[in-house]
């Protein structure tokens, strides 16, 4: 027993220097812009209006394209996980398609079909909608790179929720909208809300198909790119420092709720 | 009130063949049968979850295919998975009342509730409640929904002895008050407790439906036969034999004589093991059936030891221990088993 106490003691240690290092990976970069940004250079990026229009245009475009997609990528998740069809896997592949490919093809793949002499180019034209240049365009954009992350979350939650319980439902008197709103939605509920807190995040972060659809009106990330590209390092760190503090507060907001309804 | 015609289906591992049976208003039918065999494939096709490759389902004289399942009154209670894990005992009681719109809610969950012995646990989580309870909550919830027929799935199968007793009771309740009840199970005592008639399934066929008393004094399956400790239950073919009335009772290329005089064709013969000799050479004696084979076990029995003979098919005879001794019996030895043609029981 000692021998094996020992051994496992050991590789704990392993284990845990490995984890360790990864993790010093990750924080090391993040606290290291906190700590070469100087704080009169934070205020005076806080005051700048492109800046905060820009933090604003990313998180208001991400929740769109969130919740807009939903709508979609929830009733898919529920019949990939239920039902049974030909080339069921082959629909599986397309949808981890946007993970992928570079975001840069992604970005030229969804200006092709929002372009203006695209079928759905024309019908946005026909309603006064554009979407190259505009928080339309950036919606489209995001929700391409960001579905996956959905729709694969919410599959796995109701492919866990027993079919029995549905089942159950439709011989206690409900129709098949009420058994999927009433059980099958809430006990899979955790996973979807995963689902939509990734989406929403790969959504604000991204960059490559945004900038394709739309270099201006300027998100976040678009934003930091010009200042660094225009203005060198030391220009772009602050823009970059704000845009990662309102993700971080919003992410830590999310898990914290995430685990009030996980409780 | 219930037609089962000609159902077959085959959903997996799981396969249903040309079931029949039909069951009338406030019977207590129990589906009998080991754990594998589709009895609860069956179950949701009956209440219309699942539609059969072939065959139909009547209920109060309509074919369901044609009905919603929402519209049908049947209520199936699983032996898992039972009360909707997010709402509390209150809230499932009250499922089918919302689902139907039903008015009085309230005042229905507690009667529901009162009937079923759940009514002091309304406001617990399912994960929180015990077997028995959970059971007694979704009875009250399928009493809620109206149904005329409750299909239930094993639901005895993870309760401790004093729950499933109390329960039992219950159902026996419910039944006496006009409920239908359509139960599936694995256990003979069960089935025995509760049945108005029986219907035994194997490998996803029906074989026998009766009453318990007739399924249990007159076996088709080596499993019921099982159940109630006979020991040589064999399936075979009655042919004419040598003289009247002894007739050739055939099944894997063995013939046994037997005394009988039921008519020629398919038949279920018993043999008794305390009218199975065994001997080491063959026995000169008024019986007409010696059969050479191997001793595959020796088991002590209730009374005696249980001696498992292989001629082909496996024989069991009763023996004392002093035969064992003095025969010197052991396992792999080659003996011979003689019984008369008289001990064989034969029956249609």
């Amino acid at each position: 027993m000692n021998t094996v106490a020992k051994n496992n003691s050991a590789l704990g240690l392993i284990f845990t220097f490995l984890g360790g290092l990864l993790l010093l990976f990750i924080i090391a970069p993040v606290a290291g812009m906190y700590l070469n940004t100087t704080s009169a250079g934070l205020t005076e990026t806080i005051g700048d209006d492109a800046v905060r229009s820009s933090v604003w245009l990313s998180l208001w475009t991400s929740m769109a394209a969130t919740m807009l997609f939903s709508l979609l990528a929830i009733p898919l998740a529920y019949i990939l996980a239920r039902k049974n069809f030909p080339l069921k896997n082959v629909v599986n592949g397309i949808i981890d398609l946007p993970i992928i490919i570079p975001h840069s093809a992604a970005g030229i793949a969804v200006l092709g079909i929002v372009t203006r002499n695209s079928l759905l180019g024309k019908a946005a034209d026909l309603v006064g909608l554009k979407f190259i240049g505009s928080p339309a365009g950036i919606i489209v954009a995001m929700a391409f790179v960001s579905i996956p992350f959905l729709i694969n979350a919410a599959r796995d939650g109701f492919a866990a929720v027993p079919e029995r319980y549905e089942k159950t439902a439709l011989t206690m008197g409900a129709s098949p909208a009420r058994a999927f709103f009433t059980i099958s939605l809430p006990l899979a509920w955790r996973s979807i809300l995963s689902g939509l807190i990734l989406m929403w995040g790969r959504g604000m972060s991204e960059f490559g198909a945004v900038i394709i659809v739309a270099y201006n009106p300027q998100t976040a990330p678009v934003l930091i790119f010009e200042r660094f590209t225009s203005y060198g390092l030391k220009y772009s760190v602050p823009a970059a420092v704000v845009f990662v503090t309102v993700c971080l507060v919003l992410f830590i907001i999310f898990r914290l709720v995430k685990k009030k309804i996980n409780a | 009130m219930l037609d089962v015609k000609n159902i077959s289906m085959a959903v997996g591992n799981f396969k249903l063949s040309e079931i029949n049976f039909n069951v009338e208003k406030g019977e207590y039918f129990v589906i009998l049968g080991l754990s594998g065999v589709g009895k609860s494939l069956l179950l949701e096709t009956i209440a219309g979850l699942r539609s059969p490759d072939s065959g139909k389902i009547f209920l109060r004289g309509k074919d369901i295919a044609k009905e919603k399942i929402q519209n049908l009154n049947i209520s199936i209670v699983y032996q898992d998975s039972v009360l909707f894990p997010h709402k509390n005992v209150y809230e499932n009681i009250a499922y089918p009342l919302k689902s139907r719109k039903a008015k009085g809610i309230k005042e229905k969950v507690h009667r529901f509730a009162e009937i079923t012995g759940i009514a002091d646990k309304l406001e617990r989580k399912p994960s929180t409640l015990s077997g028995g309870e959970i059971q007694r909550a979704a009875l009250a919830r399928s009493l809620a929904s109206g149904s005329d027929i409750f299909l239930l799935d094993e639901p005895l199968s993870a309760l401790d002895s004093k729950s499933a007793f109390e329960l039992r009771a219950l159902f026996r309740k419910l039944n006496r008050e006009g409920i239908t009840i359509i139960h599936v199970t694995h256990s003979y005592e069960e089935a025995v407790s509760l049945a108005t008639r029986i219907g035994i399934m194997e490998e996803g066929k029906l074989v026998h439906v009766d009453t318990p008393s007739e399924i249990f004094r007159h076996p088709r399956s080596e499993f019921v036969a099982h159940f109630v400790g006979i020991k040589n239950f064999l399936k075979g073919n009655l042919k004419e034999g040598s003289g009247a009335q002894l007739k050739e009772f055939a099944l894997n290329g063995i013939s046994i004589s037997v005394l009988t005089d039921i008519e020629d064709g398919e038949a279920f013969l018993m043999i008794s093991p305390d009218e199975i000799s065994i001997s080491n050479k063959p026995e000169e004696s008024s019986s007409r059936n010696h059969f050479k084979g191997v001793i595959k076990d020796i088991a002590p029995a209730r009374i005696g030891i249980d001696v498992t003979v292989d001629i082909g098919i496996d024989i069991v005879s009763v023996i004392t221990s002093n035969s064992l001794n003095e025969l010197d019996l052991s396992i792999g030895k080659t003996v011979w088993i003689n019984f008369k043609a008289s001990s064989c029981k034969i029956y249609k």
